[in-house]
């Protein structure tokens, strides 16, 4: 196993720190919001976008970036903050998030902001969409092509929500991922244990998921989805899989890094207050 | 009498030759490929050819990621699972990003036949003009349905393509100009005029042979866009001609007939009535048979122009 350096490690904790503050300050500013699933997220994103990812900020359209798509749209505010981190738009943006003209919609939209691969937000539709990508992908640059040998190929890399696999459309592309043996995809699932109503264990348990997942066909790992390290090697494994699409189920805290929204559900998709916003700024100091 | 086509058969030769000519073109199918006449298409190019199995919504946006990717996807299942089922796909993904997804809607309206009403879309184009950014187009026979393909391919954005089942008589010519949201006028006249599409234009032909041996001469237009539709030309002949009659195989609710309805009620306000299906599911039986059964018949035509007349 190759551990990555610890330089790497310590910068990419103080950008998912940052990460957190901006998201709290942006869903307090806009007055709503979804801080539970997007605080969950954060290592996820920062691991990807600020170590793994190829792609240029100054190219959004770059046509051989690697592509990420967020099929839980609600936690729009943690790809904004990472987008206008990487340098997508200015971290100002951040500030009139839901407002009216903002380029930060309520959730994602493709025709308003730069990096935003696909608009989403309606649950269950990421992953086909990832499927779309991912044999275009395979369709311009086959194995053994020149363009492949050079490694110029593009990776689709999406984030599902543990409750959204409860969506019946997940399976039908889980399956038709492993049918095609998508291995230039990886997915990766949020599975932070809540959604709005609940544990999702007790609204409509869409458990175990390792089991599911392989059934279907995918490569799974299992992860501490707050643990850098593990979301770094985990990244790398991905790519190594062959014929058949991986999937990297990130155990993860809804509402992460906030005392009291962590495994709150009811933080899914409400702001804090001024209040609540100060103390929790505090703790993310 | 005319040549005798399916224009779900000349869609399946119009594709197959576009992706003679453009690499980027795809076709998905959703376990129906012989009956769409997809099949072609996946015949001549197999690794451009994505069987997707009994998910029309994963089609749909699998068809959304392909066009994200510079592909032109032609989607391809029958006209009740392509803009029923994956309605909020096609809403959420496809339009609301202007992705350049071509849906492929065979098997629409009454003229399904034996299948019954599980399969008989009558309220699709209903279902597909209330979306933002919407194409939808009704070719009126197979010459028209060959050019349609053509067209959807070259226009950026998401088109709805709806086509029928049976054979129907060719009644356009090779070399008609073909434009999306360019309604066609097929006959002129001045006492009404009928706007039709689809299977119903022949019958709007029938309808204004019979008329004018009637002394009634009636002009008929080819609306085979319904959206964007062409406002200039409806309310021309509105205005010239002082009544219209609207017809096709769908509900009246919210289809072809309601588009052309919003048009003049806001425009040139004349007498309208429509052939069109009233608020009733289809049901078994043959094309023919179910075309007489609901109303949608060059007689029926005839005597929609008739009351029309009386309201003029
Ligand atoms: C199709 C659809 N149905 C319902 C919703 C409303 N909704 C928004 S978030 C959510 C729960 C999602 O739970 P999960 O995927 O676990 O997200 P996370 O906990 O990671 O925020 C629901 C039901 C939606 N956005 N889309």
């Amino acid at each position: 196993m190759n551990l990555p350096v610890d330089s790497l490690i310590t910068s990419l904790k103080a950008k998912s720190k940052l990460i957190r503050q901006h998201i709290i300050k942006m869903i307090t500013i806009a007055g709503s919001g979804h801080p539970g699933g997007s605080l969950s997220a954060v290592e996820i994103l920062v691991a990807l976008y600020f170590h793994k990812l190829r792609h240029n900020p100054k190219e959004p359209n770059w046509p051989d970036r690697d592509r990420f798509l967020l099929s839980k749209g609600h936690a729009g505010p943690v790809w904004y903050a990472v987008l206008a981190e990487a340098g997508y738009f200015p971290v100002e943006t951040l500030w009139t998030l839901r407002k009216l003209g903002s380029i930060l919609q309520g959730h994602p939209d493709m025709k308003k902001t730069p990096g935003v691969e696909m608009s989403s937000g309606s649950l269950g539709q990421g992953l086909s969409i990832a499927n779309g990508m991912a044999m275009a992908a395979k369709l311009d640059k086959p194995a053994g092509s020149p363009a492949n040998r050079d490694k110029a190929n593009h990776r689709i890399y999406i984030l599902l929500g543990d409750g959204e696999c409860q969506e019946g459309q997940v399976w039908e592309a889980a399956m038709a991922s492993a049918h095609y043996k998508l291995d230039n995809l990886c997915a990766i699932l949020d599975y932070n244990g809540y959604q709005i109503d609940g544990a999702i264990k007790d609204v409509m348990s869409p458990l175990p998921f390792a089991e599911k997942w392989s059934a279907f066909g995918w490569a799974v790992k299992e992860i501490d989805g707050h643990n850098l390290n593990e979301i770094i090697n985990a990244y790398d494994w991905a790519e190594t899989v062959k014929g058949k699409p991986a999937i990297i189920i990130a155990r993860t805290v809804k509402g992460k890094g906030v005392s009291f929204m962590e495994n709150k559900h009811d933080w899914h998709g409400k702001a804090p207050s001024a209040q609540q916003s100060e103390a929790a700024l505090k703790e993310l100091q | 009498m005319p040549d005798m086509k399916c224009t779900r058969e000349a869609c399946g030769n119009a594709i197959a030759d576009l992706g003679r000519k453009n690499p980027n073109v795809v076709v998905l199918s959703a376990d129906l490929a012989g009956s769409t006449k997809a099949d072609e298409f996946g015949k001549l190019f197999p690794q451009r050819f994505f069987n997707m199995g009994v998910a029309e919504a994963n089609m749909m946006n699998t068809a959304a990621g392909l066009a994200a990717s510079g592909k032109i996807p032609f989607a391809c299942t029958f006209a009740v699972f392509a803009s029923g089922r994956p309605w909020e796909q096609i809403r959420n993904t496809i339009a609301y990003g202007q992705l350049n997804v071509k849906i492929v809607a065979t098997h629409s309206g009454l003229s399904v036949g034996p299948d019954g009403a599980s399969h008989q879309a009558l309220e699709d184009i209903a279902l597909m003009r209330v979306i933002p950014n919407m194409t939808v187009v009704v070719p009126a026979d197979a010459v028209d349905a060959y050019k349609a393909v053509f067209a959807a391919a070259e226009y950026k954005g998401p088109v709805y393509l709806r086509l029928c089942r049976p054979k129907i008589p060719v009644i356009t010519a090779q070399t008609d100009p073909f434009k999306i949201g360019k309604a066609s006028v097929i006959r002129n006249g001045k006492d009404a005029t009928i706007i039709a599409c689809g299977t119903m234009v022949y019958h709007a032909l029938t309808a204004a042979e019979m008329l004018s041996k009637q002394n009634i001469n009636v002009a008929v237009i080819n609306l085979h866009t319904i959206k964007p539709i062409d406002t200039e030309t409806i309310v021309r002949y509105a205005s010239q001609t002082g009544a219209v009659v609207t017809a096709e195989e769908h509900l009246a609710a919210g289809g072809m007939g309601s588009a052309v309805a919003e048009v003049i009620s806001q425009n040139y306000p004349v007498p309208l009535e429509m052939v069109a299906i009233r608020n009733r599911f289809g049901q078994s039986g043959e094309g023919d048979e179910l075309l007489k059964e609901y109303q949608l018949t060059a007689d029926d035509i005839v005597k929609a122009v008739k009351k029309v007349l009386d309201r003029k």
